[in-house]
Order: structure tokens, then C-alpha cells, then sequence
């Protein structure tokens, strides 16, 4: 259990630090860099809490889908290399405050609440069973997943589609 | 905990178990690297070949140190970082691109026990183990992520270097590997349905006796699969990543040094390890028939070492032989041939096995499973037709792309190339 | 281990996307700040899901990481549009709408 409690507490710190710097980077790829190493540590987590295909699944979607994504709208909509100045707001004490009060309230209410409620020696939970809940009990979710995804697939091409007269317009 | 599954790691945990793992993992790495300096060696001799050329002969004999010789004068020539680049991902990338490759490996079992029906367990100083690095239950994922990875080192190199073209060979490499991976997720897939299994040990243990899933599956997602991978690793005729004619150098355009070596490296090591996969996933891995007696585990790696070799030969074949694709034939190839195909296919697949398990009318279902195909094949026809007859200029995302890059890079640099009037003159000649 | 690391974990996560959310002009910079979020949600899940020895904590983690991908996919594609038409996608001029 030392092991694990290291492994977490190594995790969470390379987790916070990156995260902070999505935040305040001022350079766009930076960012999604940091992102994508806060994911991992994310899909760390998960494995330590025994979600195997959970774990995989968020590197397999998230890092090599998703920050592609972003790594490819980021460019097509001009990533300068360098520090950019205007990527946040200059007003950041309001933010922060919202923010501070957040961490307080839901840390002292964790407290509060769950105390040092142990986690279960073995949390194993294998890939079958994960499959067996989705395709028993869940199996209505999953499939207005499906139909969501294809509103999304087919929505982001009709956004994202230049029309032929548009074209003509600019010209 | 997860690493629980592993037959080594099973019970008590004692010096010879980490020795033994240390022991995996330093050959696994040896092998790797050496397999790569062959490799490059390989490729360049059998081109020659077919090219009626002598290739390298001079460093060691049949000028098999070659590599080492290249990778030494590599290895001591200047290590440039351009003004314009971003010093922290243009030092980071090559990382990037060698690190998934490595991981993949440690997942493709090379060898093993399957004579008279082992399951390829070797006892090595009394503890039983596979001949593969890991066995995690979802080893079959952890390739599918891994090779998903390898997008970053090139599509962050082409951003970090601060210059034109290697930012037009990250975009394209980018739609390129993304459209290319649902395609080989779903021939990957058909494997799954076959196996049932995430592990790696158990797919190719599923596949004793000669049922491998190059058969099993039907072929398809075979050819698929090797398509898709060729066009994943960015391999000759889908090297448009590197096309020198319009990229100069492509996305390693700035590079020098060891980072090029880097990059260098591991495309090949992708070679390798993706041999490695197709043989682990389709070909039955280290089975094999054993003519004498040896030590069960040496006629696995020998089976598995020749079938990768046929694997590095077929691409090396591709390299000589075939020219480089044109963007939108390479993007129409993807898109409606090999991703519509590889799902109707698996979905064939599943029927089949259902049929089987549930012992419904065979005749039936072959027929409806070959109405399907037709179906399917008449409504995508269907679709590119109307298509067809709407042109849309901004259809093929490349033209999109590329467009838009070209903007953005000439205000990145402040280039006085004239972009603009460049643009126009492409449009113009594409009218 | 207790839940309670998991917990604190996933409200630090939280509280930094949405100063980020709350903090940044690039549109593409709150998405990202969305996605701290949603990940700190799926700690949560997963974690919940461990202590009460239950798979729904998992399964529920899927179906927000299926979400994400698809909002992701959406939310560029808009950003994509705004570029095109804008020249820059800060989201504070984006209010040609506004009365």
C-alpha cells in the first residue's frame, strides 16, 4: 500500500503542476502539451484504482485522438510560436478567488464527509466486466452514445465545410 | 494490482523475478536496436538489388556496419537548433517519435514453448515466464495506443521547427495517420472477434495448430491491416510525410545530428515492431512446424524471427516498387475504400460467429451477408456519385488545410515569399 | 489509500479548469480548461465506483470520455468556422449577436 501511496502522491504532483501550467502558459501548444501530460497522470489514477480498460481506453481516445485534435485546430488557426500576449485576461483575482473557494469548499466537505474511508485492498475490475455491465444494463446509454457521436461526426463537418458559394464570395 | 496477471509475477516477488524482468527488458531493448541497424543495412542492400546497384560494401563485410559507420558521423556532427524554432518541443520530439515504438515491443511476444501444445511458458532458474516483456491483459490496446502515439513526434516537429514546409508535412501526416487508424482499428477488431481476448499471449495461443487469423479472418483484414500500417509509419507509397518534390525534406527538414538519427531510427524501429504485430496478430506469432529437436523456445524465436524478415522484405518490396500517392488518392483510398470495407467485414465477421454459436440457417445468412455487401457497395456508390456531380472545392480537407497553414506560416515567419499570389496561381491551375 | 486523496485530487483538478474556463480569451484554450474538468469528474467516478465495489463508476467514466471527444470534435469545428470568418478566435469578439 506504501508503493501505491507513493505512486499516487508522485502522480497528483506531476498532475497539479501540469495542470496549473494549461492555465498559464502563454504559448497554445505548450498547452496542450501540458494537457496531454496531465491526461496521462489521469490514466495513472485510473490504473491505480484498478480501471485497466479505463486507463487505456483515456490514452487511446484522449491522447491520441483528442490533443491531435486540438494540436491540429491549433495550428490551422495560426499557433505562433513564441509567447503570445493576449491569451488570458489581465483581471485574473476574480478568477482565482472563484477558484480558491471551489478547492476550499470541496476539500473540507471530502473531509467532512468521507473522513479516511479506506479504499478496498483489491479494486481489480477486469475488461469483461466492464463490457458485460455496457451491453447488459447500460446498453440503452450506450447506444444514444452512438447516435450522439454521429451527430457530432456528422455536425462537425457541416460547421466546419466551406460552402462552394462562400467560396465564390471571397473570391 | 494489474501486474498481478503476469505468471511471473505472481506469487512472491523476489530478486531472481526482477532479474529475470531486468534480464527481458535489456534484450528486448539489444535486440531492438540491433534489429534496426540490420534493418537500415537490409533495406538499403535489397533496394540496390532491385535497383541493379551495389549499395554500401565497404564498412565491414557486405558493408554490413554501415549504420554503425552513418550513426557515428551522426553522432558527431553539429547539433543545430534553428532561431525560429521552439527549443523545448523541437528538442522534445524526436523523443516522441522513438518512445512508442519501444513500448509497442514490449507487448509482441517473440518466442515461447508451443511444442506438443505448450502455452509458451520457458522456465528459466525454476520460475515460469512468457518470452515477451509483459503480458498485460490489455496488451492488445496498449498497441492500438501506442501506435496512435507516434502522430506526436512528427506532427510537433513540423510545428517546433519554425518553418513552412515542415509545418505543411505535419498537417498532412496528421490527417493522414488519423484517417489510417480507423482502419486499422477495425481490421484489429476482426482479430479480436476471432481471439476474445485483449492479451497478446492468449491471441497467439488461440491461434495453435494452423488456425491463424491471416485465414481465419478471411484475408481482408489482413491486407488492410498491412495498408493501414504501411500508411501509419508513413512508409513508402504513403511516405507523402517526406515527399521530397514538395516538402523539401518534410517534417525533419531542420533537423540534424543525433535528433535526425533519431527520427531516423525510429522509423525503422516502427518497421520492426509493426513485423513484429502483424505476425503476432495474424500469423500465429512464434508457431511454427519443428523439423528436429531443439529446445522448444529456440524454434519459436527462429519461426518468429523468419516470419517478421518475410514482413520487413514485403515493405522494403513496397519502397522499390511502388510510386508515392497523390494526397487525394491516398485520402480516397482510406476513406471509401479501406474504412467502408474493413467494417462491413467485421461486421460479416460477427455475424458469422453469432450464426455459429446460435447454429442459425447457414445458407441464409451467407446470403444475406453477401446482400449486404452488395448493399453497401451500391449505396457508397451511390454517394460518391452525387458527390461527383456537386464539386465542392473545399471537399478534400487537404485543399483546406493547407490553404489555411500556408497563411498562417507566412505570417508566422514574415516571409516575403508571396503566398498570396502563389495561392492563386495553385487555384487557378486547379480550375 | 483512502477516497478521500482521490477526491482532493479531482476538486484541484476541477478548481484549475475552471480558472481556466473563467481566465482565458483563446477559445481553443477554454475547451482545454473543459477538458481539465471533465477529467477531474471522471476521477471522481472512477474512484466512487471503487470504494462502493461498483462498475457504474467505470462505465459512467466512458460515457463522459465519449462526450469529451465528441464536444471536442464540435467545439473545433466552431472555432475552425470563427477563425475563418473572424481572422482570430478570441471568444470576447465574438458578440456580433449581442443587443
Amino acid at each position: 500500500m506504501v508503493a501505491q501511496n507513493i505512486a499516487f502522491g508522485v502522480m497528483v504532483g506531476i498532475m497539479g503542476l501540469s495542470a496549473i501550467r494549461v492555465v498559464t502558459t502563454r504559448n497554445v501548444v505548450h498547452a496542450a502539451l501540458y494537457l496531454m501530460v496531465v491526461l496521462a497522470t489521469v490514466a495513472g489514477l485510473f490504473l491505480l484504482l484498478g480501471a485497466e480498460f479505463l486507463g487505456i481506453t483515456q490514452v487511446l481516445i484522449y491522447i491520441g485522438a483528442v490533443i491531435v485534435l486540438f494540436l491540429f485546430g491549433i495550428m490551422l488557426t495560426g499557433a505562433r510560436i513564441g509567447k503570445e500576449k493576449l491569451l488570458s485576461h489581465r483581471n485574473k483575482v476574480p478568477a482565482l478567488m472563484i477558484a480558491t473557494v471551489i478547492t476550499a469548499v470541496s476539500i473540507y466537505a471530502a473531509i467532512d464527509y468521507f473522513g479516511a474511508d479506506k479504499l478496498p485492498e483489491e479494486t481489480r475490475t477486469s475488461t469483461k466486466e466492464v463490457a458485460n455491465s455496457l451491453f447488459s444494463q447500460y446498453i440503452i446509454p450506450f447506444e444514444v452514445a452512438s447516435v450522439l457521436l454521429l451527430a457530432a461526426l456528422i455536425g462537425a463537418i457541416v460547421i466546419a465545410r466551406r460552402e462552394p458559394h462562400e467560396e465564390n464570395l471571397t473570391k | 494490482m494489474i501486474f498481478a496477471v503476469d505468471l511471473l509475477l505472481r506469487d512472491s516477488i523476489g530478486l531472481v523475478e526482477v532479474g529475470i524482468v531486468l534480464l527481458k527488458v535489456g534484450v528486448a531493448f539489444v535486440l531492438l536496436l540491433l534489429g534496426v541497424m540490420l534493418m537500415i543495412w537490409f533495406e538499403r542492400k535489397f533496394i540496390s538489388d532491385m535497383q541493379n546497384r551495389i549499395g554500401p560494401n565497404l564498412a565491414g563485410p557486405f558493408g554490413i556496419f554501415q549504420t554503425l559507420a552513418d550513426g557515428i558521423k551522426l553522432f558527431f556532427k553539429e547539433d543545430q537548433v534553428p532561431a525560429k524554432a521552439d527549443p523545448l518541443v523541437f528538442r522534445l520530439a524526436p523523443y516522441l517519435a522513438l518512445v512508442p515504438a519501444f513500448l509497442i515491443f514490449t507487448v509482441v511476444p517473440i518466442g515461447g514453448d508451443f511444442s506438443g501444445g505448450g502455452d509458451g511458458t520457458v522456465t528459466w532458474w525454476g520460475r515460469q515466464t512468457f518470452l515477451q516483456v509483459a503480458d498485460p491483459p490489455i496488451g492488445f490496446l496498449i498497441i492500438l495506443a501506442m501506435s496512435s502515439m507516434a502522430v506526436y513526434g512528427v506532427l510537433l516537429a513540423g510545428w517546433a521547427s519554425g518553418s513552412k514546409y515542415p509545418l505543411f508535412s505535419a498537417i498532412r501526416v496528421s490527417a493522414q495517420m488519423v484517417s489510417y487508424e480507423v482502419a486499422l482499428g477495425l481490421s484489429f477488431a476482426s482479430v479480436l472477434l476471432m481471439s476474445k481476448s485483449f492479451s497478446t499471449h492468449d491471441i497467439v495461443l488461440s491461434q495453435g495448430g494452423y488456425e491463424w487469423n491471416l485465414w481465419m479472418t478471411g484475408l481482408v483484414p489482413f491486407f488492410i491491416f498491412l495498408l493501414a500500417v504501411t500508411a501509419e509509419m508513413n512508409r513508402p507509397p504513403f511516405d507523402l510525410v517526406e515527399a521530397e518534390q514538395e516538402l523539401v525534406g518534410g517534417f525533419h527538414t531542420e533537423y540534424s545530428s543525433l535528433r535526425f538519427a533519431l527520427f531516423y531510427l525510429a522509423e525503422f524501429m516502427n518497421v520492426i515492431t509493426m513485423s513484429g504485430v502483424i505476425v503476432t496478430l495474424f500469423l500465429g506469432g512464434p508457431e511454427g512446424p519443428e523439423p528436429f529437436p531443439l529446445p522448444g523456445w529456440l524454434w519459436g524465436i527462429f519461426w518468429f524471427c523468419l516470419k517478421m524478415v518475410v514482413f520487413l522484405a514485403v515493405f522494403v518490396w513496397f519502397r522499390a516498387t511502388l510510386p508515392r500517392f497523390r494526397y487525394d488518392q491516398l485520402m480516397n483510398l482510406g476513406w471509401k475504400l479501406l474504412i467502408p470495407l474493413s467494417l462491413v467485414w467485421f461486421l460479416a465477421l460477427a455475424t458469422l460467429q453469432v450464426s455459429d454459436n446460435r447454429d442459425w440457417n447457414d445458407f441464409i445468412v451467407l446470403a444475406s451477408i453477401f446482400g449486404g455487401f452488395v448493399l453497401v457497395g451500391l449505396l457508397l456508390k451511390r454517394a460518391l456519385k452525387t458527390a461527383a456531380h456537386n464539386p465542392d472545392p473545399d471537399l478534400s480537407a487537404p485543399a483546406t488545410a493547407e490553404n489555411n497553414v500556408e497563411e498562417n506560416a507566412g505570417r508566422n515567419t514574415e516571409n516575403n515569399f508571396d503566398i498570396e499570389n502563389l495561392k492563386e496561381k495553385d487555384l487557378g491551375g486547379k480550375n | 489509500m483512502t477516497v478521500t486523496q482521490f477526491v482532493i485530487a479531482s476538486a484541484v483538478l476541477f478548481s484549475i479548469g475552471v480558472y481556466g474556463v473563467l481566465v482565458r480569451r483563446s477559445a481553443v484554450m477554454v475547451l482545454m480548461s473543459v477538458e481539465l474538468i471533465l477529467n477531474s469528474v471522471n476521477i471522481n467516478l472512477v474512484a466512487f465506483g471503487a470504494l462502493h465495489d461498483n462498475i457504474a463508476g467505470e462505465v459512467f467514466a466512458l460515457f463522459v470520455i465519449t462526450v469529451a471527444a465528441a464536444e471536442v470534435g464540435v467545439g473545433l469545428a466552431l472555432v475552425l468556422l470563427i477563425f475563418r470568418n473572424r481572422k482570430n478566435i478570441n471568444i470576447h469578439e465574438v458578440d456580433l449577436m449581442k443587443g
